[in-house]
């Protein structure tokens, strides 16, 4: 960088002269430009997350304010680490997380796929298709859960009309075992998408005539498919899993509003019970444990899995 | 199998593809179409079983349209006896709908200004992110600063947090800051989640600009605050806008921070939502009035600005 014309002049120029050429100096406008940006990550993600910590070894509650906290060292940790209703939750995070993933992947890549077959007017069908993603999940939980509703809904209505089931004979939202479908289902729904423009620009990126030259070996189409687009689509397919495994690990907004974590707590993901310890019941300090324990999980999980995704590119 | 291009799908593969992709896309369109309708329906329409769906018919699936669901979402209102009724003689076609039920209206309802608030923050908060992100942006692509790729690192890992986590000391600190429940708090915390992306964005877009027209620029004279703002900016508009589209959708539909941190005067619209009450149980009409409403302006930026949006979305992948 130092090479460039105007620092050459610069550097040749006696200081005053400099300054008026250039008013501020390139490194006084760099740290002008940037600190705002730090300063404000700082005092809302940085600072916000050692308080976090630092309450995380403490007894206390938010609403009390007249009591002093007390430290109590590990024994937050200890007591979510071994209770086994927290597990639970962690079976119902993973089920979602499984399931979504397992869905978004098969749909997105045949879609994405699909596409690719570059037939008439298929951006404006992409973009339809996009539709869902763009929006609010918090509202897209909430009126799902009208067309979920037993009787009048209109999800129970078209199964009904297919299958010939009674439809007020099962209740999505209200019945154990399907309860954690209908957040799979709604969750699918709305990322399919994202999962399939990922894939979109994978398939996009490899160039034609990596085909051209399987066509003349006379690798047959499915031979082609399997050695050529999967293992280049791959790294891409790694990422989107990644970014969804991520968002939905934190997931709250959408299955909160469709099934608030019930029947029961079936749809009780890890990040709904944390919600309720913390601003519910208001066991500040054993929520921010809890915290601490689900960020340590997903970076740890996420670090590990990127490590996988680097080998994966390498090849 | 065309002769000129052995990688072309032929068109029968196309015609399948297309088929099905188009099939795909209408499935996914139903519940979103089918939430428009119910906010022209009755109460009792859209809770008719089998679903009404043909406008205006005579049949046992048609339905008369109604603004009902707009008028209970942008109104309250109260019962009334029979002689109030019929001293008070409705005044507007508003007034006319809510009278089927012996009702008037007695005022505005909560929803314009939930909406309205969430219009103040998403726009607040998307201009403050862009502002800062763009000059950050611009840093690090132009200047040397000192460990820029572990500033830049940890700039993104600060998406990785869950909101709950965050949401603990800062509700804390917000009560300290008096900061909780106002239009100021919501807009700095969005701007603290966008500006990760933001600088992201912009610096790859900056970075596409060549240097030498600044150069020229401060050779003529200009300092190099004068070169940012009269030749990079114009030449990042279209990253710039872009990048305003991404912060102001995240704003617009946020949800968790919005519904732990505001209660009444900063409340957005997608906590408000889901709490319009009717006369017995929910009002679905009105809901899906307001969900219309509250999805529409995103869905309408999306189909028009889909280059970008489509280009963005990928960005992270593709980048790295």
């Amino acid at each position: 960088m130092s090479d460039r014309t105007i620092d050459r002049v610069a550097a040749a120029t006696p200081p005053p002269v400099a300054r008026k050429i250039r008013g501020l100096s390139d490194r006084a406008i760099a740290w002008i430009f940037v600190a705002p940006t730090i300063f404000l990550l700082l005092a809302i993600n940085i600072f916000p997350l050692i308080w976090t910590i630092r309450l995380s070894f403490t007894n206390y509650r938010a609403n009390r304010l007249t009591r002093e906290p007390e430290f109590i060292g590990l024994r937050n940790y200890e007591r979510i680490l071994t209770d086994s209703d927290i597990w639970l939750n962690m079976q119902a995070t993973a089920h979602f997380l499984f399931w979504t993933i397992f869905f978004q992947v098969l749909i997105g890549f045949t879609l994405a796929w699909l596409i690719n077959k570059k037939f008439k007017g298929n951006d404006l069908w992409t973009t339809i298709i996009v539709l869902p993603m763009m929006l609010s999940p918090a509202v897209v939980g909430n009126f799902w859960k009208f067309l979920y509703q037993p009787q009048i809904g209109l999800f129970n209505y078209i199964v009904s009309f297919f299958t010939g089931k009674d439809p007020s004979s099962f209740e999505m939202l209200g019945q154990v075992n399907l309860a954690p479908w209908s957040i799979v289902i709604v969750d699918t729904w709305m990322w399919t998408p994202f999962v399939m423009l990922i894939c979109l620009a994978g398939l996009r990126s490899i160039p034609d005539y990596i085909y051209e030259a399987a066509e003349i070996d006379r690798a047959s189409k499915l031979r082609q498919f399997f050695t050529i687009t999967i293992p280049m689509v791959l790294p891409f397919l790694m990422l989107a899993v990644l970014f969804r495994g991520i968002e939905n690990f934190k997931m709250f907004d959408l299955v909160v509003q469709l099934t608030g974590g019930g029947p029961g707590s079936v749809t009780e993901l890890t990040s709904i019970n944390l919600k309720r310890e913390a601003f519910e019941k208001w066991r500040t300090g054993y929520a921010s444990a809890y915290a601490i324990i689900l960020f340590v999980t997903v970076f740890g999980l996420a670090s590990i899995y990127v490590k996988a995704l680097n080998k994966v590119k390498e090849r | 199998m065309s002769s000129f291009s052995i990688t072309e799908p032929s068109n029968r593969t196309k015609w399948f593809a297309g088929t099905l992709v188009i099939l795909y896309a209408v499935i996914t369109m139903i519940p979103l179409v089918w939430i428009a309708i119910t906010g022209f329906k009755s109460p009792a329409d859209a809770i008719a079983y089998p679903p009404k769906y043909i406008v205006g018919s005579e049949s046992e699936a048609g339905f008369q349209p109604t603004l009902e669901g707009y008028v209970n979402l942008f109104t309250t209102r109260t019962r009334q006896t029979q002689d109030f009724l019929d001293a008070n003689p409705p005044e507007t076609w508003a007034d006319e709908i809510v009278r089927q039920y012996d009702m008037v209206i007695v005022g505005p309802s909560k929803f314009g200004e939930r909406f309205m608030n969430s219009v103040i923050i998403g726009f607040g908060s998307t201009f403050l992110s862009v502002f800062l992100g763009t000059l950050a942006a611009y840093a690090f692509s132009r200047f040397k600063i000192p460990l820029a790729d572990d500033l830049l690192f940890f700039i993104l890992s600060t998406r990785m947090m869950p909101p709950i986590a965050v949401a603990i000391p800062i509700f804390l600190m917000y009560r300290q800051l008096n900061l909780s429940d106002t239009h100021l708090g919501m807009i700095l915390l969005y701007t603290a989640v966008n500006i990760s992306l933001a600088v992201w964005l912009l610096k790859s877009f900056i970075d596409g600009i060549p240097t030498e027209y600044e150069e020229a620029a401060l050779i003529d004279g200009y300092t190099r605050f004068q070169a940012f703002y009269k030749v990079v900016l114009p030449q990042a508009a279209t990253g710039i806008a872009s990048t305003a589209i991404f912060c102001l959708i995240f704003s617009w539909n946020e949800y968790a921070f919005a519904v732990l941190l505001t209660t009444a005067n900063a409340q957005t619209a997608p906590p408000f939502i889901p709490t319009i009450i009717g006369i017995g149980g929910l009002d679905w009409p009105a809901i899906a009035a307001g969900v219309t409403l509250f999805l529409l302006p995103v869905m309408v930026f999306t189909i028009l600005l889909r280059k970008h949006l489509l280009r963005g979305i990928t960005f992270g992948a593709v980048r790295k």
